[in-house]
């Protein structure tokens, strides 16, 4: 069990250790394609837009999925009436046609005349960027859908000046011509939009304007972005929050632009290939996109890339950058493009292997590997010379047409990290117990690490321990594992763990208890001896109890130091905790209501007792003022007492104390004032009565 | 013999109560309202001990502050009427208004403390 556990945690140092080094880019595959199937989902068979439809159609496209049909009729009636619709902007016709180049709707000529006339127009006068990017891009596709059409612009000349005429000198483009901020996605609308006017234009434009625009490319290309692992990317540099580009999709509007322009100009483009190649890497560097607009991008960006006229990426690759010598595995290596289709006749050689001790020094010798055109890999027998451990393998692509090399880009070398795992040898163990002033041996066991070990050997404290072995590698070097643990386990649960350490050729520890008895809390008994020896390329990794020792150790002094409480489980330290129950006062019996009602009652029976008695007292207010003055100060101070006890009652119910007390001096010197001038005027009148 | 002194005993009693009301009834009524309002304050607290043997006291606070208030009053409407009475010779020269003045103020604190223990 507990080894099970360790191979478990070997496992996933193995999985770590290779997510580590993921310089392994692998071509678009079939996660890809389900992926795209879940992504792209059309809600009762139409998209929200018709922008989101064209992103999903020519996703589906690029990866070969057929799912047309389903969204066909809804997606077809939108994109009709979008392009019979006379107010649609030219960026809503622009996705229209896009959309319709995929499903081929049934649009009529005379409805493309009526937008090409509408664009021709719109692009004459544009000033802002977008406006000539979508009115030509529909062109174009107009182009493309009806060659009855005459799409062709009279001034091509004059509408590549404009929009040229909004690049920056660093191969950036503003929007427009009002806005002075300068964008990379920007420059890859321009170059598409530009391509676009190339390819309509009537008459052929002035090459040296083309020449200034592919010099513009290269500088473009100056400003790209590299990670460490080779992928390259562009990013805008002015962060403007509102209309923010994602790395992802300014990288991927400059390879729309740059593989549109180089596809309608004659001549190459000396973007270098390595570049290329890093803004392949960095598609597939990102995996599987989340979310339908990013997969879009990746997507097609790569199928830009894949047909491209400047240099069409090759993507090394490798299924398994982990080769196990026990199963002969043999190293093997994929050349395809990065869609994954075959590359053209090339040879793959393993150039140097470094391993991961020493950065320099190559292991190995140049080799070739061999190709198998059936699985379309090349293969190589591990070399002799590469023992288990961690290495970089350097592989080189070497193009067999030298024509080819002037279409693909191979990148140069290519650094792989490769895992050797083996089965690793265990020799010459053998446990001693040593008397500890001679050194004479007083048992010996033999132990064979690869099985079961019972041992039972018995020691006191004036002994020694020592145990010993030898790794070797199946090449018969001596292996140093990561981890070689020795640990000695009281019965009362009190763990000690020893380093095993590496002397000479063998590795070995010598415990002396003497000068461990204070350690080992003078706890006599019986030792569980167990032994762990990991490391992530041994294939034999063990965690294993090898029997148990019997210590014999002096009486603990006064003054020894207790042994710890046994630790609780480490795990349950993680582990759901114990519910806690809260246990609340238990509310005290109440009365039943209705008797509360009642006394409430017969509480205001001695009110109305006293109100009756008023009454027939003949109780009058006729000694109440009834000059003006008097009255007046009659009424406040017996409002004034009503306002005290009101605030009485509100106290009760929610003020507190201080704003209470704050309120009742208020009051209280109201209330004295008034009730000062009403009383001394009913004392004055009393006292008048009497001498009268 | 026993039932004639029986009879005899009633008439007494009946007797001395009328003597005792119409001795009362020369009380003027000031003194009649107060003693009133003290009744009326006694009754309510009486009423709320009645209630508290019932059904326990069990918020306590509630209950004395209930009771309180009503002796509370009740004491210091006795202490208005010694004041206000004229057959009191030792307030002889205190006004009543001053005295009616003492007891609104002395109600005042009384029950701002009542509201303040009422919980």
């Amino acid at each position: 069990m507990a080894t099970r556990n360790l191979g478990g945690f070997l496992v996933l140092i193995l999985a770590i250790a290779i997510c580590e080094a993921a310089s392994v880019f692998q071509p678009i595959s079939d996660s890809h394609r389900s992926a795209g199937s879940e992504l792209f989902t059309a809600n009762d068979g139409s998209f929200g837009s018709l922008e989101e439809a064209y992103e999903a159609l020519r996703s589906f496209e690029i990866l070969g999925i057929d799912k047309k049909s389903d969204i066909r009729t809804a997606t077809c009636q939108s994109v009709v009436d979008k392009l019979g619709s006379s107010s649609s902007a030219p960026k809503d016709l622009f996705y229209a046609l896009k959309v319709n180049s995929i499903l081929k709707c049934k649009v009529n000529d005379k409805i493309f005349e009526g937008i090409a006339a509408r664009l021709k127009a719109i692009a004459n006068t544009a000033s802002s960027l977008l406006d000539f990017y979508h009115s030509i891009g529909s062109l174009v596709l107009i182009k493309d859908q009806s060659s009855e059409v005459d799409v062709l612009l009279a001034d091509a000349g004059g509408i590549f000046h404009s929009i040229k005429s909004l690049s920056q000198s660093d191969g950036r483009w503003r929007f427009s011509s009002d806005n002075p901020e300068s964008s990379t996605y920007a420059a890859g609308l321009a170059l598409e939009a530009l391509s676009g006017v190339v390819s309509l234009a009537s008459s052929e434009i002035d090459q040296s304007k083309i020449g200034t625009l592919k010099s513009d490319i290269l500088k473009l290309f100056d400003s790209v972005e590299k990670y460490d692992d080779g992928a390259m990317y562009f990013d805008e540099k002015v962060v403007d929050l509102r209309e923010r580009q994602s790395p992802l999709s300014t990288t991927a509007s400059v390879v729309r632009g740059l593989t549109a322009f180089a596809a309608v100009t004659s001549g190459n483009i000396k973007v270098p290939g390595d570049k290329i190649l890093g803004l392949a890497k960095f598609f597939l560097g990102i995996g599987i996109p989340g979310n339908a607009k990013d997969f879009f991008n990746q997507v097609d960006s790569l199928a830009s890339l894949e047909s491209n006229k400047v240099a069409i990426p090759l993507i090394l690759s490798l299924p398994a950058t982990v080769l196990s010598l026990t199963k002969k595995d043999r190293l093997q290596v994929k050349v395809n493009t990065v869609l994954g289709s075959s590359a053209p006749p090339l040879t793959v050689k393993l150039v140097r292997a470094l391993s991961s001790g020493s950065k320099v020094a190559s292991t190995i010798e140049s080799q070739e590997l061999k190709f198998d055109r059936e699985s379309e890999s090349h293969f190589l027998d591990v070399p002799k010379s590469v023992d288990v451990g961690n290495y970089i393998f350097v592989f080189e692509v070497v193009l067999h047409d030298s024509e080819d090399e002037k279409v693909y880009a191979t990148g140069g070398s290519t650094q792989v990290q490769i895992f050797v795992t083996g089965v690793i040898k265990i020799e010459n163990a053998e446990i001693v117990v040593l008397d500890s002033d001679v050194g004479s041996i007083e048992t010996q066991k033999k132990l064979d690490l690869a099985g079961e070990n019972s041992l039972a050997l018995s020691a006191n404290h004036l002994q020694k321990l020592r145990l010993s072995f030898q790794l070797t590698t199946p090449f018969g070097n001596a292996f140093k594992p990561h981890q070689v643990f020795l640990k000695l386990r009281h019965e009362t649960k009190v763990e000690h763990i020893f380093v095993v350490g590496k002397s000479g050729k063998k590795f070995e520890i010598i415990l002396d208890f003497l000068g461990l008895v204070e350690k080992f809390y003078y706890l006599s008994g019986s030792y569980d001896i167990q032994l762990t020896v990991g490391d992530a390329v041994m294939e034999n990794s063990f965690f294993r109890a090898i029997g148990y020792i019997d210590l014999d150790l002096p009486e603990a002094p006064e003054k020894a130091s207790r042994p710890p409480t046994p630790a609780i489980d480490p795990y349950s330290k993680y582990g759901p905790k114990a519910e806690i129950s809260h246990i609340f006062r238990v509310p005290e019996k109440r009365p039943s209501q209705e008797l509360s009602l009642i006394f409430l009652g017969l509480v205001f029976l001695p009110l109305i007792g006293f109100l009756v008695g008023l009454l027939r007292l003949g109780v009058n207010l006729k000694n109440f003022p009834t000059s003006a003055l008097p009255a007046t100060f009659g009424i406040l101070f017996h409002v004034g007492i009503a306002a005290v006890l009101l605030l009485y009652v509100l106290f009760w119910l929610k003020l507190d104390l201080f704003t209470t007390l704050k309120w009742v001096g208020l009051l209280g010197v109201f209330l004295l004032f008034v009730g000062h001038r009403i009383l001394s005027h009913q004392a004055s009148t009393s006292a008048k009565l009497k001498s009268a | 013999m026993g039932k004639a002194s029986t009879s005899s005993t009633t008439k007494d009693a009946l007797v001395l109560f009328d003597s005792l009301r119409s001795a009362y009834s020369a009380t003027p009524t000031t003194l009649k309202i107060i003693d009133l309002y003290v009744g009326f304050a006694v009754f309510t607290a009486l009423i709320q001990v009645v209630y508290m043997a019932l059904v326990g006291s069990f918020p306590f606070n509630s209950f004395l502050s209930g009771v309180l208030s009503c002796t509370g009053t009740a004491v210091l409407a006795v202490c208005l009427r010694i004041q206000v009475n004229k057959e009191n010779k030792d307030f002889k020269d205190l006004p009543p208004e001053r005295a009616f003045a003492d007891f609104v103020l002395c109600n005042l604190v009384l029950h701002l403390v009542i509201m303040n223990f009422l919980g």
